[in-house]
């Protein structure tokens, strides 16, 4: 049975020797390949006396079992060792830039302007209030006249608003100086008189741009300015003071913000009032929140009745309130931003250090600001 | 409106501090704009007391005094001509801060001898422009006492702004009313009782036209005095003048400007002496003139109020005086002239000349009409105190203006329109006190005073009662909720904004605002600049023009950041353009560009400049993102002229454009000065169709197929001028049930393919729906993509 011991020690030291799979597959061939010694060995079971071929065979099936899990073992090994070398060899350099292929939301950025809007949006949205707008180019009688701004009212003159040529009728053309004429278009809507006659209520803001000649560093003859309107029977000034806390509060993600309502004029409100918030300087530096300072932050009031008469509105039975502020103006507080005039450069630098992420959409359940 | 605080104590009985009158008076409306106190910069300094000035050895100029400042003798050097044993100056001790030089003073030597501190100056001290010697106190002043007493500058300076329609608080009495109702003390009567004249006024009042209350002025009163002896105005009032901010000029003037800032109550004094015959208060005659007080000379029209004599004009009416009939410091006779006009007459006036009056400043707001009687009063009491002489009767020419007026006030209107409750006690004696006349419990009816011209309805009495009563006193009620609606706070265009502005962030484009006006040009070449969206009063030139298209600011914000060296800007931004000056005229358009690299130098692979197909990319990525049918969109040539003809296009849903996008017109860049390529695009948010209102937001079934689709690809050679796309449409159309999408993949020409042609290889999904497809299958749906390709652009499949 030498025969038996040297095959054995002989595969069994190749499966060993070999050092990878293919060497390993050909040990395989030759211990158990169709020509292979144990295989051999097999072949010549058919020629012995049953006797001898029981006990042989038995040896030879005990021989080719260990040499099989030789192999299956060794291959495992080889396996694994042959997957650690291409994985080795498959080594980069992560630390190298990512592709630039220029478009990424790493890259990119939103204007604080339109992140605002859609803060405000968001605020007075949950509040009830809809989204209005109007046209940039409106008549006089939109922009002034139905907001009660008599025909001699300073902020009329050319000094302060920019006239374009006067319609074929001769109606004064202007940039609207506010987006307080969305007030009236909306009033005189005929679905919204509809809804107040049935004892609904009209909510809405208009975020929009807004032109004024003044151009100085505190000044652009371009902003943004938020209306906010809201017209039904019983709101009252109260109602408005509630509003603008809660909304202020809000934004600013200050809950105790405290908020001063000082009596003011506005042509289109009756009465009328200018809200401050707090805030406190220190070093030169603002810091909004209770402290020993106020800030004027928006003008408000109660909507004339002048002003609810123009729109087709019976001021004896409707009432409610108006307000006004500036985008760009409470941006600037929000976020340190400190001058109106480089919202308007688009110098890169300054759009992503002030700007935000694509990604960032501002709700009150996901958060307002960064 | 600046006042200060001992000259409000003059209406006001008050025992209150200048912190609660601040705070009264911005809780009342008229908001605090700062307060000045002039003693605090004065702070340290004293009377000083030259024990004697001797000549410095060393110098000429310079003279060494002993100085007795109250606490102590010290030696100063001092260069000033007018320092001399006796006198009593303004003393700086040394660590002093003098405003008028920025200077901290040090103890030192100057040529030897010691100096420890400094005599001022008025310069010095910013009291004047007087630097010509130290200020030279009289001997009544008390040595060692602060400097702020004895220059009678001990007195806070408030300054409100006063919102236009409370003219009547351009008058210290005004305000101290205000103060007054709000509880912070108690209000004097102002020295207005009748003064008898002692002699029938030489000269007398007419109107150039039949006086009404409507009429341009109404009412005019004067006075005449004689005997009178002008010169410089005694100190306290030059003082409070100054406070101020106004200039002492003769005692007349100041006279007047003192009754204009303490009742509101503007006033004119002509010299009588150059008055001929009688005074009319008349409109302009055109071609008339005046050299007004300013010193210049001003062209009048019939839109213009003037006084005038039989020789001319001397005066334009509630603006400014005349230069030739203005008094004199040798002035004896004087005709005083108290007048009321039409607010918006002054306001049209002063426009018109350009001319910025106290006087203007308060009659365009609206004075108190009855103030033409007692006004002139107030300032007879004054020139007789001041002037002396004696003054003659009153006469005046036309009419009251109609003031009086009266508005009821309902019982719960305070708390219905504010949310407070106000006792209905509190409420008539809040108005009574602003001076309305009050009938009734509530309802009440309020007169209104003849001061108060902006009260015009129910609505103005709840801000006066409101205001007084306290605005902090109105309730915080958060706004009732609303029951949940159906209606989304935006709908779907103004929706649209925010989708298109996240999609191209998100791309990696900046946001930019920029201005919605542009130079006329430019506008032109982007196919604007209509007469109609011109503006008539641009702050410049390069803001002339309405923009009809958001690109050309995106272009020169992108040439603006090359410039500074920010290379490959790619920015965008959604807003208006303007087609006319409608309403329909304004859309907003999502606009963007991308310049030079699309990829730069990179580890990775080449560098790539952008093209039309970065552009197309970001127009396809807004359109997708505001959720328009981006597959049934087609791009096809027929872009506007401001895109290279060649590399342009316009993205179509059936014939209406989506959107324009390709690479700049080369013309274009290079007047940018923008080197390389510029891929821009414009896409109208407005132009998708909006989502079809629908019953139900639930979506149709989704069907899978069981089976996997076969994909097969296709290579035809056309002609150069053949668009992919209507390959893959005549293909994706070939057999409508079975195939599901088509896409080309491969362009080449060169060589091996004829000149004039191109091969475009194409990839082409077939779904299965009931089975597995057979290859004969295949080949019947390839045979029919072969044939109908063929028919509809010439190709042929190649080889």
């Amino acid at each position: 049975m030498d025969d038996l011991s040297t095959i054995k020690s002989a595969a069994l030291d190749a499966v060993i020797a070999a050092t990878d799979l293919g060497a390993l597959e050909a040990v395989r061939v030759a211990v158990l390949g169709k020509k292979g010694s144990v295989t051999g060995l097999m072949k010549t079971l058919g020629a012995m006396a049953p006797e001898q071929r029981r006990e042989f065979g038995a040896k030879v099936n005990e021989l080719k079992g260990e040499v099989e899990a030789a192999l299956e073992a060794r291959k495992g090994t080889l396996s694994t060792s042959a997957l650690a070398t291409r994985l080795a060899s498959e080594k980069v350099d992560i630390s190298l830039p990512i592709r630039p292929e220029g478009q990424g939301v790493e890259r990119g950025s939103l204007h604080p302007i339109g992140q605002v809007m859609d803060e405000v949006g968001a605020i007075f949205g949950e509040m009830g209030f809809t989204w209005a707008d109007g046209p940039d180019i409106e008549d006089d009688w939109h922009n002034f006249t139905a907001l009660n701004i008599p025909p001699n009212h300073p902020a009329r003159q050319m000094q302060d608003t920019f006239y374009l040529p006067p319609r074929a009728d001769g109606t004064p053309m202007v940039l609207r100086t506010h987006t307080s004429p969305v007030q009236a278009r909306t009033m005189l809507s005929k679905d919204v008189q509809m809804r107040l006659a049935d004892g609904g209520s009209l909510r809405i803001i208009v975020p929009g741009r807004t032109y004024r000649i003044d151009s100085d560093a505190t000044h652009a003859p371009m902003f943004h300015q938020v209306e906010g309107l809201v017209i039904d029977r019983t709101t009252h000034m109260g109602h408005l003071k509630g509003c603008l806390v809660d909304f202020c509060r809000a934004f600013f993600e200050i809950d105790d913000l405290p908020l001063r309502f000082r009596p003011s004029y506005f042509p289109f409100t009756e009465p009328s009032a200018e809200v401050d918030i707090g805030c406190s300087w220190k070093d030169g530096e603002l810091k909004i929140g209770a402290g020993d300072s106020w800030l004027e932050i928006l003008g408000s009031g109660m909507v004339h009745p002048n002003v609810i008469r123009n729109c087709g509105l019976d001021p004896a039975i409707y009432q409610g309130f108006a307000f006004g502020m500036g985008i760009d103006r409470i941006a600037m507080l929000k976020y340190g931003i400190p001058d109106l005039r480089s919202f308007f450069d688009s110098d890169l630098r300054w759009l992503r250090h002030y700007g935000f992420s694509a990604l960032e959409s501002p709700s009150l359940t996901g958060g307002l600001g960064r | 409106m600046k006042f200060t605080l001992s000259w409000l104590k003059e209406h006001l009985d008050t025992e209150a501090t200048l912190a609660e009158v601040r705070d009264h008076l911005t809780m009342l409306g008229l908001e605090v704009e700062g307060i000045t106190n002039p003693a605090e910069a004065l702070k340290g300094f004293v009377v000083g007391y030259v024990i004697e000035a001797i000549q410095h050895p060393n110098a000429d100029r310079l003279r060494v005094c002993k100085v007795d400042t109250g606490t102590g003798t010290i030696q100063v050097v001092c260069g000033a001509p007018n320092a001399r044993t006796g006198m009593k100056g303004i003393f700086a001790p040394s660590g002093s801060y003098i405003p008028g030089t920025g200077i901290t003073l040090k103890a030192s030597k100057i040529r030897g001898e010691e100096s420890n501190g400094m005599l001022c100056s008025s310069r010095e001290l910013r009291l004047g422009d007087d630097h010509s010697g130290i200020i030279d106190l009289p001997e009544s002043a008390t040595t060692g006492s602060p400097a702020a007493e004895a220059l009678g500058l001990d007195d806070a300076v408030i300054e409100i702004k006063a919102t236009p329609n409370r003219g009547d608080c351009l008058g210290v009495h005004g305000i101290a009313r205000d103060l007054a109702a709000a509880g912070l003390g108690t209000l004097k009567p102002p020295k207005v009782d009748k003064i008898k004249g002692g002699y029938a006024s030489p000269i007398k009042w007419t109107h150039g036209y039949e006086a009404t209350p409507d009429s341009p002025c109404p009412l005019v009163v004067g006075r005449h005095f004689r005997g009178i002896k002008n010169g410089p105005s005694p100190d306290w009032l030059q003082r409070r003048l100054k406070a101020v901010g106004l200039r002492p000029i003769s005692t007349l003037v100041d006279i007047t400007n003192l009754v204009t800032f303490d009742l509101n109550r503007p006033l004119h004094v002509f010299d009588a002496g150059k008055l001929s015959g009688d005074l009319v208060m008349r409109q302009a005659l055109d071609g008339e003139q005046i050299l007004a007080l300013d010193g210049k000379t001003y062209a009048l029209d019939p839109s213009i109020s003037v006084i005038a004599d039989s020789k001319g004009v001397h005066g334009i009416g509630g603006i400014m005086g005349g230069e030739d009939t203005g008094v004199q410091e040798d002035t004896t006779e004087v005709f005083l002239e108290a007048a009321y006009f039409q607010p918006i007459g002054i306001a049209a006036s002063g426009r018109k000349l350009g001319i910025l009056s106290d006087a203007r400043y308060r009659n365009e707001r609206g004075i108190d009409p009855e103030s033409c009687w007692w006004g002139a009063e107030a300032a007879t009491r004054l020139i007789l105190e001041l002037c002396g002489g004696e003054a003659s009767e009153i006469v005046s020419s036309g009419v009251m203006t109609a003031w009086q007026r009266s508005f009821e006030l309902r019982a719960d209107r305070v708390k219905t329109l504010t949310g407070i409750d106000v006792p209905a006690a509190d409420t008539a004696a809040i108005l009574g006190k602003l001076g309305f006349a009050v009938t009734g419990n509530g309802p009440w009816t309020a007169a209104v005073p003849s001061w108060r011209p902006d009260i015009v309805g129910e609505a103005d009495l709840v801000e006066e009662v409101t205001r007084v009563f306290g605005f902090d006193k109105i309730p915080t009620t958060s706004l009732p909720q609303l029951s949940p609606t159906s209606k989304p706070v935006r709908d779907w265009l103004q929706r649209r904004v925010p989708q298109a502005r996240r999609a191209l962030g998100a791309r990696g484009l900046n946001e930019a605002v920029t201005w919605s006006f542009m130079p006329l040009k430019q506008a032109e070449r982007f196919g604007g600049g209509g007469a109609d969206l011109r503006l008539l009063n641009s702050i410049a030139s390069e803001l002339d023009t309405m923009r009809p298209s958001i690109l050309p600011n995106l272009i020169d914000a992108a040439t603006r950041n090359e410039s500074r060296g920010l290379s490959d800007p790619a920015l965008f931004e959604v807003g208006p353009q303007y087609k006319d000056a409608t309403p329909t005229g304004q859309r907003t358009v999502a606009a963007g560009l991308r310049h030079n690299m699309a990829v730069p130098r990179n580890w990775a692979g080449p560098a790539r400049t952008v093209d039309a197909f970065d552009a197309k990319a970001d127009a396809m990525a807004v359109l997708a993102g505001i959720g328009a049918p981006v597959e049934n969109m087609s791009a096809q040539p027929g872009a506007p002229d401001w895109y290279h003809p060649g590399r342009s296009g316009a993205i179509k849903l059936g014939d209406r454009v989506m959107a324009h996008f390709g690479e700049l017109h080369p013309e274009i860049a290079a007047a940018a000065d923008l080197k390389g390529p510029v891929a821009a695009f414009e896409v109208f948010l407005d132009a998708p169709p909006p989502p079809k209102a629908k019953a139900s937001k639930a979506r149709p079934k989704l069907v899978l197929s069981a089976f996997q689709p076969v994909e097969r690809d296709f290579a035809f050679l056309v002609d150069t001028s053949v668009e992919a796309e209507k390959i893959v449409r005549a293909a994706r159309n070939a057999d409508k049930a079975l195939i599901v999408s088509a896409r080309a993949f491969d362009l080449y020409a060169g060589k091996g393919v004829p000149e004039g042609r191109k091969s475009i290889a194409i990839a082409v999904t077939l779904q299965p729906v009931e089975r597995t497809l057979t290859d004969a299958e295949i080949e019947a749906a390839s045979a029919k993509i072969v044939a109908a390709v063929a028919k509809a652009t010439g190709a042929v499949l190649r080889g």
